[in-house]
This record gives C-alpha cells, sequence and structure tokens, in this order.
C-alpha cells in the first residue's frame, strides 16, 4: 500500500539527527564507562567523604536556591497579574527575560561589581558591619546569583500561569465583592499551586547542574557542587576516576530530578515570550497596592542591580585598549564562528526532528506511537538530563587515549552546544512546522509537492521566521556557555567566556568587565532578535 | 501524471467492498459513481462522508477492497497521481503564493511554468470570475473568492474526477449559489464526474444528479435527486433532512438544471 503522504525522507532526516545525538552522548558514555573499568578500584575509592560532602552542598543549594527563587516569585507574579497597568511593566516583564539570555559568567561578574569585596555596595556594607566586607563568596554568592537567574524566569512562569484564569472568573470575584484575599485563596491560589512543582522542580534543575555560578563565586572546596568537581578533577588534580564517580553521581541526580518533574507534569524547558497581560476586572485598595508595587519594584532592583553594574564596570575599563588585544579578537573571532556553527547545527538537528515526527505521526494516525516516534518528541528534551559537563568529561577521558584533547576543543564546542539548545530550538520550531502541516498536508499530497521542493515553496516561507528564532536563541546559548571549552579549552583555542574566566583568575578584573558587556550585549541582541522574530511570527498568523 | 488525466471527460468511480477503520468508527462502502454526473453525498455527521471522499483522493488506505477510478486500480497510487482533484473547506490555498502560483501548481508542482501554462491559468481565472486578480495573496480575497482559486485550479488540472468536501460550507446562501451555478457550469463544460459532499438539502437540489446517502458508516441508499427530494427517498434520509413523507418543501427551492 502506498503511504498516503510522502514520509519517507523525513523519518530519515529524524533518524540521522537522532543517531548524531546519540553518538555523542553514547560516545560520552562510552568514554566514562571504559575509564570506570580501567581503573575500577580507583572509581570506587573516590566515594570518599569528600565526594559525600560535595553531593549534599550540591543538593543544598539547590534547595536554597529553589526556596528563595520560587517563593518571593509567587508573590511577585500575583503583584504583577493585580497591576495590569502598573507603570513600566512591560518593560520590567522585559527586564525579567534578559537572565534567560545573558551568559552566567557576565551575571556572575555582575554580582561581584555589585556585592563583591571591592564592589559598589563594599562601602555600604563595610558602614553597616562596621568591620571589612569579606565579599560575597561562597554560598551566598551562590544563593545571590541563582536568585538573580531564577526569581524573573519564576515570575515569568507563574504569571503565565495566573493569565490562563478565564476573564469571567474574574468578573464573578468583582461583582461578588471578593477581597484580594478571597481572590488569592480561591482563584489565584489553585492557579498557582497547580503551577507551582513544574516551575519549583525546574529551578531545582537549573541549579544543581549550574557550573558558572558556582565555578566564579563558589570561591573554594567547602562550595563546590558535583560539576565544578568534575572540571576540577580533570582540570586541576588530573583524577579521572574521581571525575568518573562524580559524573555518574550527577547523571543520576539530575535523571532523579528529571523523572521527579516530567511526573509532575512540568515543562523542563523554558520560554522566551512574554504574557501579554489580559483584561482585568478587579480593584485594588490603597494598602494593598502599596504592597504590591514595594515588592515589584525590590524584584526589580535586585534583578537590574547586576545588569546596571556589569554595564558601569564595563564603561570603566579600558574598552579601546582591550580592543586592540590581538588575543580578545581572536577569542571574538573564535567564538563568533563557534556559537555559528552550532546555532545552525541546533537547528538542523531540531528541524530534521520535527519533520520526523510529524511525519510519523501522520502515518500512525492511531494507535500507540511508536519507540521513534517518542524519540523524536519527548526523547529530545532528554538531553538537557546529561548536562554539558558531563559530556564533556566523557569525550576529554576517551579522547585522551587517543591524541591531543585540546586539539578537538572546537568540535565538542560546537556540538555539544548544539544538541543542549536543541530542546529550545525546538520549541520555535515544531509548533509552527506542525501548524503548517495542518494546513498544507493534503494540499501538498494532492498537488505533488514533496521533498525538497516541498521544502522550499511550501515549509519554507512559514519556517523562516521560527528557524531564525531558533537560531539566534541557540546562538546566544552556545555563545555564552563556558562549560565545554572551560574542560577543552586551551592558549590555543579560547572563547570569550573563557578568556574572561582566566582574566578573573588573574584579577584583571577590569578586562574582565568590559569583556563581560562586549559579551552580555551581544547575547542580549541575538535573544532580542530571536524574540522580535518570535513575536512576528504570532502575528502573521 | 498518467494519460487519463489530460482528458476532462468523466470516468466511472467505483469502490469495491472497502473496508476502512478509524480508530472505533468501522466503514463499509460498496457503491459506483456515474461516470459524469454529479453526485450529492449526504449523510449524519459522523456516517463517513468525507472518509469516503478521502478514499476516493487517496488520503486514506483501505483495509481491504479495491478503489477503481475508470476501470483501473488506484489503490496503490498515492494521491498526487490519481486522476482526480479535491476541494476542500478551507486550506486550499498556500497563503505566501499568489493567486495565479496557486493555480500553476495545478499544472507543475515546482512552478515550472511554460508560456502555454500561463494562457491557461489566465484563462481559468476569467472562468471563475477572478480575472485581474492573479497577483493578489489568499489575505486579500474574500472567502468566496479562495474557493474560486481552488476551482480554478482544479480547471487547471484537469481531471476526470472532482472531489468537493463541503467546499462553500461556510460562504453565506447566496454566495453559495453562485458557487454552485459555477460548479454547475465547469461541470457542463468539461463533464468530469463530481462526488460532492454537503449538509444541505437545497445544495443537493440545486447541483446534484444523484443521491447517495451514507448512514452509520456504509451506503444507506441511492437514488436520482429527483426521486429523493420528492419524498420518494428511503425513511433515513427523510428522517435526516427533516421533511415528512410526500412533503414538498421541494416547492420553496428554485431547481437549477443543469
Amino acid at each position: 500500500m502506498a503511504p498516503a503522504h510522502s514520509t519517507g525522507s523525513r523519518v530519515g532526516a529524524g533518524i540521522t539527527a537522532l543517531a548524531a545525538i546519540t553518538l555523542l552522548i553514547g560516545g560520552a558514555f562510552v568514554g566514562l564507562l571504559v575509564e570506570g573499568a580501567h581503573d575500577l578500584s580507583g572509581a570506587w575509592a573516590a566515594f570518599d567523604p569528600y565526594l559525600f560532602r560535595v553531593v549534599r552542598f550540591t543538593l543544598w543549594q539547590a534547595a536554597l536556591s529553589t526556596l528563595l527563587s520560587v517563593g518571593p516569585a509567587l508573590f511577585v507574579a500575583r503583584a504583577l497579574s493585580r497591576h495590569p497597568r502598573f507603570p513600566g511593566r512591560v518593560f520590567i516583564l522585559q527586564l525579567f527575560a534578559v537572565p534567560l539570555a545573558l551568559p552566567a559568567i557576565v551575571a556572575a561578574l555582575g554580582i561581584l561589581a555589585l556585592y563583591g569585596r571591592a564592589g559598589y555596595f563594599s562601602g555600604f556594607f563595610n558602614w553597616i558591619g562596621g568591620q571589612g566586607w569579606p565579599g560575597i563568596y561562597g554560598l551566598s554568592g551562590i544563593l545571590v546569583a541563582h536568585v538573580f537567574f531564577n526569581l524573573p524566569l519564576a515570575t515569568r512562569l507563574f504569571l503565565e500561569a495566573l493569565q490562563t484564569i478565564q476573564t469571567d472568573q474574574w468578573r464573578l470575584a468583582s461583582q461578588l465583592g471578593m477581597g484580594a484575599r478571597p481572590a488569592f485563596r480561591l482563584i489565584e491560589w489553585p492557579t498557582l499551586r497547580a503551577a507551582l512543582p513544574g516551575v519549583a522542580g525546574l529551578v531545582f534543575m537549573l541549579c544543581i547542574t549550574s557550573f558558572t555560578i558556582v565555578l566564579t563565586l563558589g570561591g573554594g572546596p567547602a562550595a563546590t557542587t558535583l560539576e565544578v568537581g568534575i572540571y576540577q578533577a580533570l582540570r586541576f588534580d588530573f583524577d579521572p576516576a574521581r571525575a568518573v564517580a562524580l559524573t555518574l553521581l550527577q547523571i543520576a541526580l539530575t535523571f532523579i530530578v528529571v523523572l521527579a518533574l516530567t511526573r509532575l507534569g512540568a515543562n523542563v524547558v523554558g520560554d522566551a515570550n512574554l504574557p501579554v497581560a489580559p483584561r482585568r476586572y478587579l480593584s485594588v485598595n490603597g494598602t494593598e497596592a502599596t504592597l504590591n508595587a514595594t515588592l515589584i519594584v525590590l524584584a526589580l532592583l535586585f534583578v537590574a542591580g547586576p545588569m546596571a553594574a556589569t554595564v558601569a564596570a564595563g564603561l570603566g575599563a579600558d574598552l579601546g585598549r582591550l580592543a586592540g588585544e590581538a588575543i580578545v579578537r581572536q577569542a571574538t573571532l573564535t567564538s563568533a564562528a563557534l556559537a555559528f556553527l552550532s546555532a545552525l547545527l541546533s537547528v538542523m538537528l531540531s528541524l530534521a526532528l520535527t519533520v520526523a515526527r510529524r511525519a510519523l505521526a501522520l502515518n500512525r494516525r492511531f494507535g500507540p506511537r511508536t519507540l521513534l516516534e517518542h524519540a523524536t518528541d519527548t526523547g529530545a528534551g532528554f538531553v538537557l538530563v546529561v548536562p554539558p559537563i558531563v559530556v564533556g568529561a566523557g569525550w576529554f577521558l576517551l579522547l585522551r587515549h587517543v591524541g591531543d584533547v585540546f586539539a578537538i576543543a572546537p568540535v565538542m564546542v560546537v556540538t555539544v552546544n548544539a544538541v543542549m539548545a536543541m530542546p529550545f530550538a525546538l520549541r520555535a520550531v515544531r509548533p509552527a512546522y506542525d501548524a503548517a502541516s495542518e494546513r498544507h498536508e493534503r494540499l501538498c499530497a494532492q498537488l505533488g509537492i514533496s521533498g525538497w521542493l516541498r521544502l522550499w515553496l511550501v515549509d519554507w516561507p512559514s519556517l523562516r521566521r521560527p528557524l531564525a528564532t531558533a537560531f539566534a536563541f541557540a546562538m546566544a546559548l552556545s555563545l555564552g556557555d563556558l562549560g565545554v571549552i572551560a574542560l577543552f579549552g586551551s592558549d590555543s583555542v579560547q572563547t570569550l567566556p573563557y578568556l574572561l574566566l582566566a582574566r578573573m583568575g588573574s584579577y584583571r578584573t577590569q578586562d574582565a568587565a568590559g569583556l563581560a558587556l562586549l559579551l552580555g550585549l551581544v547575547c542580549l541582541a541575538l535573544v532580542l532578535a530571536a524574540d522580535r522574530l518570535g513575536k512576528g511570527m504570532a502575528r502573521d498568523v | 501524471m498518467s494519460d487519463r488525466a489530460a482528458d476532462g471527460k468523466g470516468v466511472p468511480v467505483r469502490l469495491d467492498k472497502v473496508s476502512f477503520s478509524y480508530g472505533e468508527a468501522l466503514f463499509a462502502f460498496d457503491v459506483e459513481f456515474t461516470a459524469t454526473r454529479i453526485t450529492a453525498i449526504m449523510g449524519p455527521s459522523g456516517s463517513g462522508k468525507s472518509t469516503l471522499l478521502n478514499l476516493v483522493a487517496g488520503f486514506e488506505t483501505p483495509r481491504a477492497g479495491r478503489v477503481l477510478i475508470g476501470g483501473a486500480d488506484v489503490g496503490a497510487e498515492p494521491p498526487a497521481v490519481r486522476p482526480v482533484s479535491m476541494v476542500f473547506q478551507e486550506n486550499n490555498l498556500f497563503a505566501h503564493l499568489s493567486v495565479e502560483q496557486n493555480v500553476g501548481l495545478g499544472r507543475s508542482p515546482s512552478l515550472r511554468l511554460t508560456d502555454t501554462d500561463h494562457t491557461d491559468i489566465a484563462e481559468a481565472l476569467a472562468h471563475t470570475g477572478l480575472a485581474g486578480k492573479g497577483k493578489r495573496l489568499p489575505r486579500e480575497l474574500s472567502g468566496g473568492e479562495r474557493q474560486r482559486v481552488a476551482l480554478a485550479r482544479v480547471l487547471v488540472r484537469d481531471r476526470p474526477v472532482l472531489l468537493l468536501d463541503e467546499p462553500f460550507a461556510s460562504l453565506g446562501p447566496a454566495l453559495r449559489d453562485d458557487m454552485l451555478d459555477l460548479v454547475a457550469s465547469l461541470h457542463a463544460e468539461r463533464g468530469m464526474t463530481v462526488l460532492f459532499v454537503t449538509h444541505q438539502p437545497q445544495d443537493a437540489r440545486r447541483i446534484g444528479q444523484k443521491v447517495v446517502f451514507l448512514d452509520n458508516g456504509t451506503v444507506a441508499a441511492t437514488g436520482t435527486a429527483d426521486d429523493f427530494f420528492v419524498g420518494a427517498g428511503p425513511e433515513a434520509f427523510r428522517r435526516y433532512i427533516g421533511i415528512g413523507a410526500g412533503d414538498a418543501l421541494s416547492r420553496d427551492i428554485a431547481r437549477k438544471r443543469t
């Protein structure tokens, strides 16, 4: 029997993409297993009290970060939802999207510039404490940075949830004369509670796999997480057995968390889109309005502070000299080239998985989904279980037997970042493709438009924008990544984040601030472009 | 494209003991549609009207049985090579392509068009009342005009069988009558076999020559439109359109001769 829709090539593309992803992640596992089997006793011996302290700290900081991000976010989101016409609301929400785009190392520098020992606030803290402000390092630094990233994220997610409440419910509430308290208890809280496990789980996941923040702000063995432990085991102690033990623990940990998350129905991939305030029918009394405004302003200051500090410190750097340095130019070029290739690969992978998933769904029609369809669908999201540093560590261990691990740095940076950005790219591409396919599938079958012809004539016009969105977002993610390059970077292959880390390490704080400003601006521009393109897309449909 | 496709003259369409299942729903069709006639396919929602068209067009594959068009078994052919054109209720056009390009796709799926093709396209547009609108995009057209573009493409494609899947259901009554008259005139000219799914008795009366009534996934009755609408149709059909036996609802509706 002939299939009604020409789907063979689409499924083929998906299988190729899956094979490439499997090779990348599978290769890392082979590296880990070979190393572990090679030195079984060493790997076993690595499970010492220090290791358990690292695990405990990893979980502890993640739990605290989640609590401090999600708790306040509930109330900030509620405040924002109750004031659809709060001055600068759109700007605040846009600002809250910025941390999503900001490379972790840039944020870490901003936080140091603000709260560090020589930061803008150190005089103030000295005055309060009456003694030398030690600067924000260790657990407190990690928490501040994690809250900086995750409070805005959680706020936006909660706000999105609140805005799914039917307008009629608000109309009813105002007709019945419900005050703030009963409205919260009867209308807002049920919605927030439903979103809570998912949001908290997502934040927890992001915090246990956080690498850059802990590396730059942890400041010592007392505040080390598994990911940083892996890096140190490979780059400093050169203790592969310990790296294997740490990596396996990290995978087990993330796996458990993701499993729990999917049970809770969480969406592991965050969203960059802005919620729009619907029409509201509610009256907020004076006290509550003041309270809400205070809350919003505090959150705003907390999020805007490090960004402002990044800009101020960056402008304080000798930007002219920096731009003239050959090494800076070289790193910029390397970063741009690697991020470009990575984004390209990421978009190609997501497109291949998208078309394959759709084709498989069309062929199936009804009945249970095959394993392949699952793999192209939810399976793709599971790459997030394997943090980049783990993939990097696996290949690092595998390749060191073969030759110079630092020589393949570009390949690792491009491929690992491409795969890590893929779940985000998928979210931009898939709905657009599926919607277009819904409209055009029968027409294409009838008129005999298939293969490349179809991709060019039919799919490209509706996919151009989402593909560009995915590309810009993937490029921003890849540009700011420090995980893989921290392992594989060397004097011959340096990216901007790597160079930044090196300058920080050698206490050239001004240089670091200048580079952070450059990196932050480029990433911000990319994500803004992605957002623009995404919104234009929504308007077209 | 097969040879039969070049000749617009209608050929018979036969579903030979075709069975098909869609989730829980089961369908069994055994029916022949007379060549060069307009057959209205009617029946309650879920009775299998669209499924029947999808089987003929090749969007669905039968579990058993044969689909014969002009005597040839087309069961193994993908939709594009079957001697069939279909007009859907919506999404007949690619939103980013101009009217001309959308019609041109009926001639070449890669839009490699010869001068003759361009002439034919212009002619088809004029024929369907779209002269001068070739450069427009679908969003600049009204709902009725969009369906006219789909009909223009049917003309350019020139296949012996035309499947209409409630293409005018979302149009107002007067506009719908205009569109039906357009279909009737295209049919008078080309003589293709038309299978026309509709919920509206007056539509079926206006251009239908024959009626196939589906109920519960199978063909419940067939006959001429005249018989069906003077009340000689089966009881289930009368219940469906809501007229008592011998009712002369017919008086109110002008019958368009085709």
